[in-house]
């Protein structure tokens, strides 16, 4: 099995109980495995929620962790993936003095390129958002740079599987 | 709800009573078939207390006298009957006392249900006296843990931890209850779980898997059993000696799995592991289908696994999926209960012999025998050896005693040379290796079987780690039998200290007690041995007695156990000096 480390996004579907983010972050803890993003909402099942979590390590430890995942009683389903075999997102947002928006024409052009969308803007500071890739968020991160950011957040990775995930069929099964 | 309304939700509802959370949690025992349980009453579980009082004829409550000892005393209590153990405690203090034995039982897949009170709920989190974190303390070393902050939640709650603790592969289950809801009144119903929706107890068994299994048996030239408890928690005791027997196989256990097969039988080729038998060790490295069964390669029974059965193709049965390829990579695994699936695997197995394969466990054997077991059962020397002390109890108990051990050197000398006839026998801490197991287990394995002999087996070292169950002993009146195996040292570490740390002996030196006058202090009675001349008579009467009793053995103080396999080596670089 390939011992290369690399980046492997982890879906677990699970009851919505409290506690269960504890079980499944302590399962990482155990194994010093850095949690590199966690996102967890409602899945496309009623009351099911999904955790997306990107690690960094080997198939072999990816493959191992997520039966440990399924081993917990309110996990209902978990799989790994590598980033090809998915399409995923972040999404950031920007607070940035309004003054600059006026003062630097530079800064329109940037928002025009990246495709970043202007949330709110009031006398005091104007609110950017965008939605992608990480390279193209830490390059428009390092573009405003420049002319001064007050402040700056940047969710965890969300995605999809290209592949289908069986697991409303098997949650039919069961309330049949 | 005033009380009238109250008595009238209990006629008009039939299947349903108006009861309060505290009664519905023993009514929810009862109706689970809990009859006894392990415990130690305080502030946020007394209303649970008060009816246990009220329920005393139905359910009999054993003080310990100490929490930890309450959950190994479940665990004796499941391990030797197959049933639930069921452990209480109040919040704080009391609910982390249980945590060791909790963590005992996660790791050696003991069926447990343990209840703790927590404070009020408006308090949660308010730093109130004896609050403590319990489900996020025992979220790692739980099956399942919950919080109820609600009367209403017990029945279901409940229902799930018993179906949860004793299904699929068992495991301990923590349910924490605030003190309101045990006080709160609510419309009781109680109806058992069969199944929880995220939760697969047993895996379906893929016939092609055994198929595959059968062939590969079929065709072995050496093939070797390594079984666990697996065969014991699956109750597939006859299914497996059935597969033994009609293909032949040689067949080794590890700590837990011990008494699932007699130990005369003629196939059962010994222990395996860190202190196992010469032969199964060394023949793991040579056999060509390495056969597991319920066990799950722990390091102790691998060494290093780098050189471990590399030669071997792997088949691995187990319930838990999880175990599959995590540390011994399987070229076939049968998932599902031993019971169904070594069914399915004796109908497609040939019928075998191996004589000549055999023999070479008997030549191992008869080196080990020469240059260990003799030295350990029949020895020349003055000094007593904790093995022939184990021989005496097998001559007296006739092999019908169930042998609760404790953890370091006369755990591995009491698994090694007990003779056990009868499954669920060998009561040990395995995993965890948690000393100050036995002594409390022993009480809880006595009381779920009182017709059988239990006889505890402790070094001096951990039974002062749970020595205060001699209370619990002497109030309850549990005929168990007590053997301290005394070196004046805690044996196992000085023995590492011994060969790896150049006989550097920091802190494992223990001046002890007068262990029979502490016996003696519980109205136990008690009997100290100091000469060969004496042991035999001294077992004959210890196991003889009708009541508990407590027999101290001074034996060797600087006796090791061999084989060893030393940490990190390879099992057939297994050491017999």
């Amino acid at each position: 099995m390939n011992e290369e480390i690399k980046p492997y996004t982890i879906s677990i579907y699970t009851e919505n109980n409290i506690g269960l983010l504890n079980r499944i972050s302590a399962i990482f803890q155990r194994r010093t495995i850095n949690i590199e993003s966690l996102t967890t909402s409602q899945s496309e099942i009623e009351n099911v929620n999904r955790f997306v979590i990107v690690v960094n390590i080997t198939e072999a430890q990816a493959e191992k962790i997520v039966k440990q995942f399924e081993k917990q009683i309110e996990v209902i389903r978990a799989y790994y993936h590598t980033d090809e075999e998915t399409i995923y997102q972040e999404s950031c947002m920007f607070k940035i003095k309004s003054d600059l928006l006026f003062e630097e024409p530079q800064i329109q052009n940037i928002i025009k390129e990246s495709n970043a969308r202007i949330v709110t803007v009031n006398k005091e500071f104007f609110v950017l958002e965008k939605s992608g890739r990480r390279n193209e968020i830490e390059s428009l991160r390092r573009d405003l740079n420049i002319f001064g950011i007050m402040q700056f957040v940047r969710s965890g990775r969300i995605s999809v599987t290209k592949e289908e995930m069986k697991i409303t069929e098997m949650l039919s099964a069961f309330n049949n | 709800m005033d009380t009238q309304t109250a008595n009238k939700t209990k006629e008009v509802a039939g299947q349903t009573e108006r009861i309060t959370g505290a009664e519905a949690i023993i009514k929810c025992l009862i109706a689970e078939g809990v009859d006894i349980l392990y415990g130690y009453p305080g502030g946020a579980i007394m209303p649970v207390y008060d009816e246990l009082y009220k329920y005393r004829d139905r359910i009999h409550h054993v003080l310990t006298r100490h929490e930890q000892g309450a959950a190994h005393a479940a665990q004796g209590f499941a391990r030797i009957s197959g049933k639930v153990g069921v452990a209480m405690a109040t919040s704080g203090p009391g609910a982390t006392n249980l945590v060791t034995g909790i963590a005992d039982a996660q790791i050696d897949s003991t069926p447990l249900v343990c209840i703790t009170g927590q404070v009020p709920s408006p308090l949660l989190g308010s730093d109130a006296f004896q609050e403590t974190d319990i489900v996020g303390i025992s979220t790692p070393v739980t099956k399942w843990n919950h919080q109820i902050t609600k009367a209403s939640q017990i029945p279901e709650v409940l229902a799930k931890a018993f179906y949860i603790a004793r299904s699929g592969r068992p495991g301990p289950v923590l349910i924490d209850i605030t003190k309101d809801a045990q006080f709160e009144e609510f419309d009781f119903k109680y109806e058992k779980c069969k199944v929880v929706r995220s939760y697969k107890a047993v895996p379906e068994t893929d016939p092609e898997s055994v198929k595959a299994a059968a062939n590969l048996i079929n065709n072995a030239k050496k093939p070797l059993i390594v079984w666990g408890q697996g065969v014991i928690l699956g109750e597939a005791e006859n299914e497996f000696k059935a597969v033994v027997e009609k293909a032949g196989l040689p067949a080794a256990w590890t700590i837990l799995g011990a008494s699932a097969l007699p130990t005369s039988h003629p196939l059962n080729v010994g222990m395996v592991g860190m202190h196992g038998n010469y032969a199964p060790n060394k023949l793991t490295n040579e056999c060509d289908v390495l056969i597991a069964i319920g066990m799950r390669f722990d390091d102790r029974v691998t060494g290093n696994l780098n050189s471990y059965a590399k030669q071997a193709k792997v088949i691995h049965f187990d319930i838990d999926p999880a175990e599959i390829n995590k540390n011994v990579k399987a070229d076939i695994a049968v998932l599902g209960n031993a019971k169904e699936s070594l069914a399915l695997l004796l109908e497609q197995l040939n019928k075998n012999s191996h004589d000549a394969w055999h023999q070479e466990f008997k030549d191992l054997y008869a080196i080990e025998y020469e240059k260990v077991i003799k030295n350990d059962i029949s020895p020349s020397k003055e000094g007593l050896t904790m093995g022939e002390v184990l021989k005496q109890i097998n001559i007296e108990s006739k092999g019908n005693a169930a042998i609760v051990s404790d953890v370091g050197q006369h755990q591995m000398i009491a698994c090694r040379y007990s003779e056990f006839n009868i499954t669920k026998s060998n009561i040990t801490s395995g995993g965890l290796g948690t000393m100050g197991f036995a002594l409390p287990a022993a009480i809880g394995a006595k009381m779920a079987a009182p017709d059988r002999e239990v006889v505890a087996i402790i070094g001096d070292g951990g039974y002062q780690m749970n020595i205060q169950e001699l209370g619990t002993i002497f109030q309850q009146k549990v005929p168990v039998k007590i053997v301290v195996l005394n070196n004046e040292f805690l044996g196992m570490v000085r023995q590492w200290q011994q060969l790896f740390f150049d006989k550097r002996y920091a802190s494992t030196e223990m001046t002890n007690p007068n262990f029979v006058a502490i016996a003696e202090g519980y109205y136990i009675k008690a009997r100290k041995v100091v000469k060969r001349e004496d042991l035999a008579d001294a077992v004959k009467e210890m196991i003889q007695s009708k009541d508990s009793y407590f027999l101290e053995v001074c034996v060797e103080k600087e006796d090791n156990v061999f084989p060893m396999i030393p940490s990190g080596a390879s099992v057939s670089d297994v050491r017999l000096s």
